[in-house]
Formats: C-alpha cells, sequence, structure tokens
C-alpha cells in the first residue's frame, strides 16, 4: 500500500479541520473494507439511513466485543452497558425509564420549561466576557454552558465540574478511532476505573436524591417506578453517566461549530442577527452541515448483509458515516452549501431509528438560544483564526479553541 | 395557524411535544396527538417544531414570517420548482 | 392527446374537482404548483372547508382538539371557485358537465373524482334514528357524539374494526362504560388477522372493554320518548346502554355516477395505475381522473390487484399523482405506487402497518412480543414479505417497507434483535377470509433511494 487506507486517513489527526474532501472520496466506495478485520465503512444517506433502521444491526456491546473491539469490552466492565450499548428489549426498557425524567409523555414542561433559565445562563456567559475584545469560544462559552444545563438537569453541584472533568475526559477519548488503535493496557485499565469513578460519584449523588428528592432527574431516576418498576442501582449510575456526558460533550462542539460556520457565512450571522427566529433553521441545518458526532462506529451486524452488491458477513463491525451522508449528493442539492433555507433538511446529524439522539431536544433549543444571543450580542464578530485548533477526537469533532474577536458587546 | 401531522411518517421522536409541549402532545410512548389549530401565541414554538421534525411530518400554514417555512421565500422556491 | 391541447388546457382549460376533502384540496395544490393557471372548481358536499377526519376519532375524543377545527393547512393557494354544502347529483360523460343538486351544472375539460367514502347506517333505518344512535365520519357527526359523551354512563359500540375501537378507547379514558361488539372472532381481524386481533382484544378487555365477539347486534331498542335504551344481541341477551355508536365500515360515494357510463359501484371507480378512470366497458377515459378512498387502482408490487385503500396517505398520494397526470403529457405521467400504510392509536398503543396484510396467510413476529403489546410482526405470501404490523414499534418500519419493495423473501431467515422464541416460525396469520390473489409474475423496487427507484418486472417461472 502507497498510501495510508482512506479511513485511516479519515481519523487521522492531520485531517480533522476538514475532513469532507475525504468524506467525497468515501462515498465513490459507499460500502469500503479495507483491512480484514477493518470495519465496513458506509458512507451514502440512503445506505446509512437503511441500516440505522435495520434490526439486523446491533449496538450491544457484547456483539461488538465479539466482533474483536477490546475496548467495547472494557467500557462495559465494572458498570454494565449503557442503553446506548445495547439492543432491545433491554435498551428500550431503560431508555423509557429514563424518558419518564426527561420528557414527554411524563415530564413534557420540563426542558421547555427551562428556556428562561437557558437564557440567564447564556445572559451571564456573554456578560462574563467583560472588557475583553478576544475570547476562547469554547472554554468561555461553549462549554461551561452546556455543562452548567446538564448539571441543573441532572441535579450535579456545579463546583464538582473539575472533578468529574478528570473522568470524563479519559472515557471520551476510548471513543476517538486513533486513540484506541494506539491504546495500551493501561490507558483501557485508566478509562474502566474512569467510568466507576464517575458512576460511584453519581450514585452518591442520587443516594442523596433517594432521601431529599429535588426536582431534577437525578430524584426521579431515583425514584422511578413505573409499570415496568424501577432501574438497578447499576442501571441508574451508566444511565446518569451516560447522560452526564452526553448531555454537554456533544453540544459543546454544536454551538463552536455553528458559530464558526456562522463567521465563515456573514450573511447568515446577519440575517440571525436582524431574527432570532432563523436560529431553528439555522441549527437543523448545522446538523447536516457539521453534525457534533460524525461517525457511529459502534455496530456490528447480527446476520450477512447485502449492501450494493458487496455481503457484509454477520459479525463484522459496521461504520456509519453520518457526516459523509449529511452531504451525499443523491440525497441534498448542493450538499456542500451551508444554507439555512432548503426546504428539505433530513439530516443525520441526531442519528435516526431507535437510537437517535436521547437528548436531541436540549441540544436543538441550547444552541438555538446560544447562537442567537452570540449573533445579538457581539457586535462586529470575526475569526481571529482559520481553521481553529480541533479536538483529537474524530468521532466527536470540534474545534479545541475558538478564538473570535468582536468590538463591543451590546 | 392550521396544522396537520403525516402520523405515517411519524415516527414518535417527540421533538415536538418537547418543543411545543402545548400543540403536541405524546399519548403513551409513541402515538402524537395535536391541536389542528395552534393559538397565536405559539408561532414561534410552532415553527420550531416544524423545522425540528426529523422525519418533516409537520404540514402548518399561517405561519407566514421572515423564518416560517410557509413564508414568502418558500412559496417562491416552491413555484420555482 | 396533443401537445398543443395540453398547452392549453394547463394555460387556460377548465378543471372541476368533485369531492373537498383531503384528496381534493392535495389535488388542487398540485395543479397549481405543477401550473395549472386555468379555472378549477372544488365541489363538496359538506359545507365546510376541507378538514381532516383522524382526529374526530382521536384527538378530538379525547379532548385535545375540537371538532369543530380541524381543517387543513393549505401548502398554497389554490385560487378555486369553492362549491361547498352542494353535492354532486350526475355527470354526463359526452357533455362533460357535473350536475349538482341545486340544479346547476358544471362544465370541465378534466374532472377528478375524489368523493370519497361514508359512513355504513344501520341497517334498519327507524333504529338508526333513534336519538342517542350515533354514525361516525364527518365534523358534525363528531360534535354530536361528543356532546351526548359528556353526559353519558354507558356506551355500546358496534363494530371493533379501527374506528370503533378507537372511539371505544376514547370513551373508556372519558370513564365512560363501553360494551364493544364484533361479528368475528376479535377486532381488527379483517384488517391485521387472528394473532394480532388476539392482541387487540386483550388491550380492549384489559382495559375493560366489555368485549363481545363471535355476536352481531339483532336490534336496537327505543324509550317512548324516542331515545335509545337497549342493544339486542344474535345470543339472546340485551345490553342497557345511553348511546351507541355504528362502525360497520363505509359506503363508497359512487351512486352519482349511476347511468353515467363510468366503471363506478360499490367497491369504488376503477381506475388505471396512472389514475385515469376507467369506463364500464374496461376502456380507459381520458379526461376523468379518481383519488382517495373512492378509487380501485392495480398496484403493480401486489400482483397488479386492485386495491381500494382508505387510507389517509393513500389520499394525498394519490391525488398529486392524479393532479401531475391530468395536466402532462403522456410520457411523463407516473404511476400511482404508493406503499400502503396506515396508523391507529388505541389506549395509548400505537398501531402502524405497511403493505397489504390481509394479503398474508402467515406471519412471523420478528421482534418483541405478542404478550408484551411491543412487536413488529411481518406478513407473508406465496414466498414473499408483503406487509408488517408494528404495536409501539414503529422505527422499524422502514426497513420492511424496503423488504416488502424489494419482494424479500419469506419465512424471514435471518436474525434480528429482540428475536423471541416465539418469532422463530412463521404461524397463520387467520384471517376470516383470505384473499388468495392469483400466482403470476412479480414486481418489485430497486435502488438504493426513493429518488431512484425502478420498476423490475420477473416473469413467473414455469
Amino acid at each position: 500500500m502507497t498510501q495510508a487506507s482512506l479511513f485511516r486517513r479519515i481519523t487521522d489527526f492531520a485531517n480533522r479541520a476538514d475532513p469532507y474532501p475525504l468524506y467525497e472520496e468515501l462515498r465513490r466506495t459507499p460500502v469500503l473494507h479495507e483491512e480484514e478485520d477493518g470495519p465496513y465503512v458506509i458512507s451514502s444517506y440512503w445506505d446509512i439511513r437503511s441500516l440505522l433502521h435495520d434490526p439486523r444491526i446491533s449496538s450491544d456491546a457484547a456483539n461488538l466485543a465479539a466482533a474483536g473491539d477490546e475496548l467495547a469490552e472494557a467500557q462495559s466492565t465494572g458498570l454494565p452497558p449503557s442503553f446506548l450499548r445495547l439492543d432491545p428489549p433491554e435498551h428500550d426498557r431503560l431508555r423509557r425509564i429514563a424518558n419518564s425524567a426527561f420528557g414527554p409523555p411524563h415530564k413534557p414542561h420540563r426542558i421547555e420549561s427551562m428556556r428562561g433559565e437557558l437564557h440567564a445562563i447564556v445572559g451571564g456567559l456573554i456578560d462574563g466576557f467583560g472588557e475583553a475584545r478576544e475570547i476562547d469560544l469554547v472554554d468561555q462559552f461553549a462549554y461551561p454552558f452546556p455543562v452548567t444545563v446538564i448539571c441543573r438537569l441532572l441535579g450535579v453541584p456545579r463546583e464538582d465540574e473539575p472533578r468529574f472533568r478528570a473522568w470524563v475526559d479519559p472515557l471520551v477519548a476510548t471513543l476517538d478511532p486513533e486513540t484506541r488503535a494506539e491504546a495500551d493496557e493501561e490507558f483501557v485499565k485508566s478509562a474502566q476505573e474512569a467510568r466507576m469513578q464517575l458512576g460511584m460519584y453519581l450514585a452518591g449523588l442520587v443516594e442523596q436524591r433517594t432521601k431529599d428528592p429535588q426536582d431534577d432527574m437525578l430524584s426521579d431516576l431515583a425514584d422511578s417506578r413505573g409499570p415496568e418498576g424501577a432501574m438497578t442501582m447499576m442501571e441508574v449510575m451508566s444511565t446518569a453517566v451516560l447522560l452526564l456526558i452526553a448531555g454537554h460533550e456533544t453540544t459543546v462542539n454544536l454551538i463552536t461549530n455553528g458559530m464558526l460556520t456562522l463567521l465563515r457565512h456573514p450573511d447568515v450571522l446577519h440575517r440571525l442577527r436582524e431574527d432570532p427566529g432563523l436560529s431553528a433553521r439555522i441549527v437543523e441545518e448545522l446538523l447536516r452541515y457539521e453534525p457534533p458526532v460524525q461517525i457511529v462506529p459502534q455496530r456490528t451486524c447480527i446476520a450477512d448483509i447485502e449492501m450494493r452488491g458487496v455481503t457484509i458477513p454477520k459479525g463484522s463491525r459496521i461504520w456509519l458515516m453520518l457526516a459523509a451522508g449529511n452531504r451525499d449528493p443523491e440525497r441534498f442539492k448542493d450538499p456542500e452549501k451551508f444554507d439555512p433555507d432548503r426546504e428539505d433538511i433530513q439530516h443525520l446529524g441526531f442519528g435516526s431509528g431507535i437510537h437517535s439522539c436521547f437528548g436531541a431536544p436540549l441540544a436543538r433549543l441550547e444552541t438555538q438560544i446560544a447562537l442567537s444571543e452570540l449573533a445579538r450580542r457581539l457586535e462586529n464578530p470575526r475569526l481571529v483564526e482559520d481553521p481553529p485548533p480541533y479536538r483529537q477526537n474524530a468521532v466527536l469533532r470540534g474545534p479545541r479553541h475558538l478564538s473570535i474577536a468582536f468590538d463591543a458587546l451590546r | 395557524m392550521r396544522l396537520v401531522v403525516d402520523l405515517n411518517k411519524c415516527q414518535g421522536y417527540a421533538q415536538c411535544a418537547f418543543l411545543a409541549p402545548d400543540v403536541f402532545a405524546m399519548h403513551g410512548e409513541e402515538t402524537l396527538v395535536y391541536s389542528p389549530r395552534a393559538q397565536e401565541e405559539q408561532r414561534e414554538r410552532l415553527a420550531r417544531a416544524v423545522a425540528a421534525c426529523p422525519v418533516q411530518a409537520i404540514t402548518a400554514d399561517g405561519l407566514d414570517g421572515p423564518s416560517g417555512p410557509a413564508g414568502e421565500a418558500a412559496r417562491e422556491a416552491a413555484d420555482g420548482r | 392527446m396533443a401537445a398543443d391541447y395540453l398547452d392549453w388546457l394547463r394555460r387556460e382549460g377548465r378543471i372541476v374537482i368533485v369531492g373537498a376533502s383531503l384528496a381534493g384540496l392535495r389535488a388542487a395544490e398540485t395543479l397549481r404548483a405543477e401550473g395549472f393557471t386555468g379555472s378549477l372548481t372544488m365541489i363538496g358536499d359538506e359545507p365546510y372547508e376541507p378538514y381532516d377526519r383522524p382526529p374526530l376519532s382521536k384527538a378530538v375524543l379525547l379532548g385535545k382538539a375540537s371538532p369543530l377545527h380541524t381543517e387543513l393547512p393549505h401548502r398554497r393557494e389554490v385560487d378555486a371557485k369553492w362549491r361547498l354544502g352542494v353535492p354532486a347529483t350526475g355527470l354526463d360523460l359526452t357533455a362533460k358537465r357535473v350536475r349538482l343538486a341545486d340544479g346547476d351544472e358544471v362544465e370541465y375539460d378534466r374532472l377528478l373524482i375524489a368523493t370519497g367514502v361514508r359512513a355504513r347506517p344501520w341497517f334498519k333505518e327507524e333504529e338508526g334514528r333513534l336519538d342517542g344512535v350515533f354514525l361516525l365520519r364527518t365534523r358534525d357527526d363528531a360534535a354530536r357524539l361528543l356532546q351526548r359523551l359528556r353526559s353519558a354512563r354507558r356506551v355500546f359500540i358496534i363494530g371493533a374494526g379501527f374506528a370503533g375501537c378507537e372511539v371505544a378507547s376514547a370513551c373508556r379514558e372519558m370513564g365512560l362504560a363501553v360494551t364493544l361488539a364484533e361479528r368475528a372472532g376479535a377486532p381488527l381481524v379483517g384488517a391485521l388477522g387472528g394473532v394480532i386481533g388476539a392482541v387487540a382484544a386483550d388491550l380492549q378487555t384489559g382495559n375493560g372493554v366489555d368485549l363481545r365477539t363471535g355476536i352481531t347486534v339483532t336490534a336496537l331498542e327505543g324509550d317512548p320518548a324516542g331515545r335509545v335504551r337497549s342493544v339486542h344481541l344474535s345470543d339472546g341477551s340485551e345490553v342497557e346502554t345511553d348511546v351507541v355508536v355504528v362502525s360497520l365500515g363505509s359506503l363508497r360515494n359512487t351512486e352519482w355516477l349511476t347511468g353515467s357510463g363510468l366503471g363506478a359501484g360499490p367497491r369504488g371507480i376503477a381506475c388505471d395505475a396512472g389514475c385515469r378512470a376507467f369506463d364500464f366497458r374496461g376502456i380507459v377515459t381520458d379526461d376523468v381522473f379518481v383519488a382517495g378512498d373512492v378509487a380501485r387502482s392495480p398496484h403493480a408490487l401486489f400482483g397488479y390487484q386492485f386495491l381500494s385503500l382508505e387510507h389517509w396517505g393513500n389520499a394525498v398520494a394519490q391525488a398529486e399523482t392524479a393532479a401531475h397526470n391530468m395536466i402532462c403529457r403522456g410520457a411523463d405521467r407516473r404511476p400511482h405506487l404508493w406503499m400502503p400504510a396506515f396508523w391507529s392509536s388505541q389506549f395509548k398503543v400505537n398501531i402502524k402497518s405497511v403493505g397489504v396484510p390481509p394479503m398474508g396467510d402467515q406471519i412471523m413476529i420478528t421482534q418483541g412480543s405478542l404478550a408484551e403489546r411491543r412487536f413488529v410482526g411481518v406478513y407473508g405470501h406465496q414466498g414473499r414479505v408483503v406487509a408488517a404490523v408494528s404495536f409501539d414499534n414503529t422505527r422499524w418500519l422502514e426497513f420492511y417497507q424496503r423488504q416488502i419493495e424489494r419482494g424479500a423473501p419469506f419465512p424471514v431467515d435471518y436474525t434480528t434483535v429482540d428475536r423471541r422464541p416465539e418469532g422463530r416460525q412463521p404461524v397463520d396469520a387467520d384471517f376470516p377470509d383470505p384473499s388468495l390473489p392469483t400466482h403470476g409474475p412479480t414486481v418489485t423496487l430497486s435502488g438504493y433511494s426513493p429518488a431512484d427507484q425502478q420498476l423490475v418486472f420477473t416473469p413467473a417461472r414455469h
């Protein structure tokens, strides 16, 4: 081989700032299988969409481990897998119970009623820019905002952030393919340890809520007594770990990718400033154009699957390249154009099917408010550095820092 | 504002029920019930729900506004097809 | 058809749509969207602008919507002359005229018939007129029924099809005592077969409905004031009630076409795959199109059988296709290839289906479990997947729709997530009167995206 394989180039940190030309190359081989033990990489919109609804595809961590992914097992040692890594019926049961603490039909107003609070948090963070006329959007806004929100929603003390941060970072790192490829036993062990520690920490909070319930999700999870009974303590721990991490890691990237995209499209930024209602369509187009989860790398097939003349054998690992499918010209007109006016934005940004993003409504609301308020309050904002420096992670892709200069705060 | 949801398309993602809970409600785990006539004060929430529907199953009229999907620009785009 | 005629038709022709409900409205919008600038007349027997019916048996009875406000949103201006509250009473194919109940006549260059169906009334007219006996099809029906239910304690529903089951569900949520009578062995058997019917029966009885199956209603009895007070059953029993809801399916609104020469009758109006109506000789007409519940059209995926589909989605899709074909050249016409699909909700359970379940003779529960009322069932006929049904499992149906489109083999021979022991073997789907289509060549859809789907014809093997 004269050149690194295509999927290794995609996961290569050197290509993080702009993987889209590689995705375009990828779509020319919509079912790509480059290495004998490697995954089948699926990159066209319709193929991804069909596999997201295909009952021959499993999300079960045990199947992934059987397919030769050692980290999958490591992640589920100690604590049981979260519903993200389970198939029905267990997935459905746990997700239903989690949902009963989060949204309709049991808590129809929980998210919508946080709107005022979200505005206040965003306002406070922007005020906090103070006299500075250059800020790092990630550290000063896009990270603290969703962290504060998920802490309030779950009932995790905000001041504990440095503590759980130390456990979250190694866990998130295990999602990155390049990091995984280089992982040694030590790394695996520390990730496992971090997950357990984070679970124990959250279990402590759940314990408190059992005695003294509050208006938060941990209290409701501790108290879940639907027709299907409650979660076990271990299940509550796994679920809480998942919600805490997924509840902010991806939103940081969505907001940062969003502001970066708007600064690269000043006409749209200008329109948003005039009309905050446009934020709903901007966020949907962002989820297509720069989705915070670029790849779903954790599926396996439990039966042979025929796809475009290729037989994907039972037991194979499958990567679904959401970000590539989102720019598939077979599906979207002018896919490389950022266009919030497009009539048809049925993106894969939150996945689809039974594992579609649990926190999607919260992420939508947070990002709508964040972007419309930034647009409204920053006078003449501009990028200091383009492209900005990126985080290592190829799956949860986004800038590590985003320096923005502006003339004044409104 | 009048609205209708194509419930063949609907897969119960409930985004509308999160974003406009006074117009859309989940009745059970994946059954959607909604009011086909939304009050004026729901305009913005309804527009958000229409935009967020993952299967684009919601049709509403009377949302006309600069950012409404039934706005003039959208009409013109439809005409141009 | 001469091209200049079509140009003229699109520019200044006269199109009349009989039927101002879902199909009529969507057809009118499509005509305008595709550039028809001539005159458009919408004729409707009800005095209301087009409104949506599915909420009438669900959201309206649950108090989530007003029966008077389910008007359909308009996708665009249709700029039509509306003749509402005036039923069409006759059609002259030669003179190209529609006769109206008020004596008026409306001339057309092209006609679309979308007159739909009406509720089948109780077979004894006098009993049907008793105070407290209701049908449920129109918004007026719904408004009257809702008002009466508010002061009722006991409801008797005749017929456990989808509408009857939905009304039973809503009435239980209102706290009313409900008796549901069905001639077949279980609810929904005609649509979904006995295996699923048994689940539907459990759903009813588990929620406190007094379900009587294998039984017919022989008489409705009124008190001296003319108010219904009880129902007599074929087993000799009598059930006291305040309200009777007659839910015995529907009749197609084709009587006004009697003698017109169109191939119209109790089973609907036959048309080709391009929505052009047949005359009674089986010859396709040039200027008369059909869409929605009243149409019977051949479906390539299902052995070219003529399907009459009383499905919301069919009305929309067929209206769009008919309207498109009305104003385009022959080569640009599209077949109506909509995949049959419907939904229902009962006792907070979401029931959805794709394909044609009654065509299936066997069923396999490929995911989930009947006992938990969360499952996907797949119907097979002559070695192919022809339909699927889900109870609270709708997100998987896309997959099964693809299987139907591709004529995938049945029984399902691959593993699926959440397969239970009960789902390893197909069982008799248990339809009361299985319709067996003739064995013949097969047609499937191929392609990776809906945009590039192609029909593939596979001749029969001998």
